[in-house]
């Protein structure tokens, strides 16, 4: 099995990609710089954290338009499976990959903290390690990481289930004060109609060892391993 | 030519750093402020000369890259 992960400039999130990919694959995933035009085939993309060219214009604006993306867009529409974290997910939403758009939090702060969400479904290659409407708890680090999309999208999103996970409390209910950043419907992730694309601010790997503080990010790791191996 | 483009948000959608502002205002005792919307300017320098062939120009580099249309829309201005 092979895995990329993309690299632009203002990543920061590349490396913890790098690493969760290793030790839940065993090889090294391959590191494919932004303003590369090619990518070998591979079976999974993650399209990292971090702040590409500086957040300018909009947060994932420049980065949609690399030379690499294009690349990304297309191996997507062929069925490879792609998992944006973060600025990975502003950066699918800009390319097109994935509906609606990241805002500014709405209290206008940059969030670090863990937070809990509830898995929507667990029939996916990247949630099958998960049990449903489990709250899981991953960190999250961004500030435009609210989620917005028009009344029609929403109602599209929530009726084919393409909604991957919901800000929770620990139980796993869906409120108002566990919502960090003023997403719609709590929303903290979602997937593509064709469920092969995944973008989500919470961050899955880093919370893939006990060292870190955690190991909810690696069932989705796991999920990965398994079902690309299948 | 020269382009102007203003990019807002659109109606509808929240702008907290509008709320922010206006917040400011009324506690630096400026009442009546109504709404604050915050948006962007942005410049451009053309080699083109036709008013309608550089319009048709600016609106492409809109839609691709300088609105997300998603939330924003955009009105451009030509001057020469």
């Amino acid at each position: 099995m092979k895995t990329a992960v993309i690299v632009f400039p203002g990543s920061n999130c590349d490396r913890d990609a790098q690493v969760a990919l290793k030790q839940s694959f065993g090889s090294d995933p391959i590191m494919v710089w932004h303003g590369d035009a090619e990518m070998p085939d591979v079976d999974l993309i993650i399209v990292p954290g971090g702040f590409s060219y500086g957040d300018y214009l909009r947060s994932g604006a420049m980065a949609a338009h690399s030379p690499i993306m294009r690349e990304v867009v297309a191996q997507a529409n062929r069925g490879v499976k792609v998992l944006g974290i973060c600025n990975g997910f502003q950066i699918l939403t800009e390319a097109g990959l994935l509906p609606g758009a990241l805002m500014r939090n709405a209290d206008l702060k940059f969030v670090c903290r863990d937070v809990h969400l509830r898995v929507e479904r667990n029939d996916t290659v990247f949630s099958s390690h998960y049990t449903q409407n489990s709250a899981i708890r991953i960190p999250i680090a961004h500030h435009d990481g609210n989620y917005f999309a028009d009344e029609n999208t929403l109602r599209r999103l929530s009726g084919d289930n393409l909604i991957a996970f919901r800000y929770c409390d620990e139980k796993g209910e869906i409120t108002d004060a566990s919502n960090p950043n003023g997403s719609l419907y709590n929303i903290a992730g979602i997937y593509n109609e064709n469920l092969n694309v995944l973008g989500m601010m919470p961050h899955p790997e880093r919370l893939i060892d006990p060292s870190l503080g955690g190991t909810d990010g690696l069932p989705m790791f796991q999920g990965l391993v398994e079902s690309l191996a299948a | 030519m020269k382009a102007r483009i203003h990019v807002m948000l659109k109606n509808g959608v929240l702008d907290p750093q509008g709320k922010a502002v206006q917040h400011a205002l009324g506690s630096l005792g400026f009442d009546g402020v109504n709404e604050v919307r915050q948006g962007k300017i942005i410049e451009l320098d053309l080699d083109e000369t036709d008013e309608k062939a550089a319009h048709e120009a600016v609106e492409q580099m809109c839609k691709n890259l300088l609105a997300n249309t998603v939330i924003e829309n955009y009105a451009i201005e030509l001057r020469d």
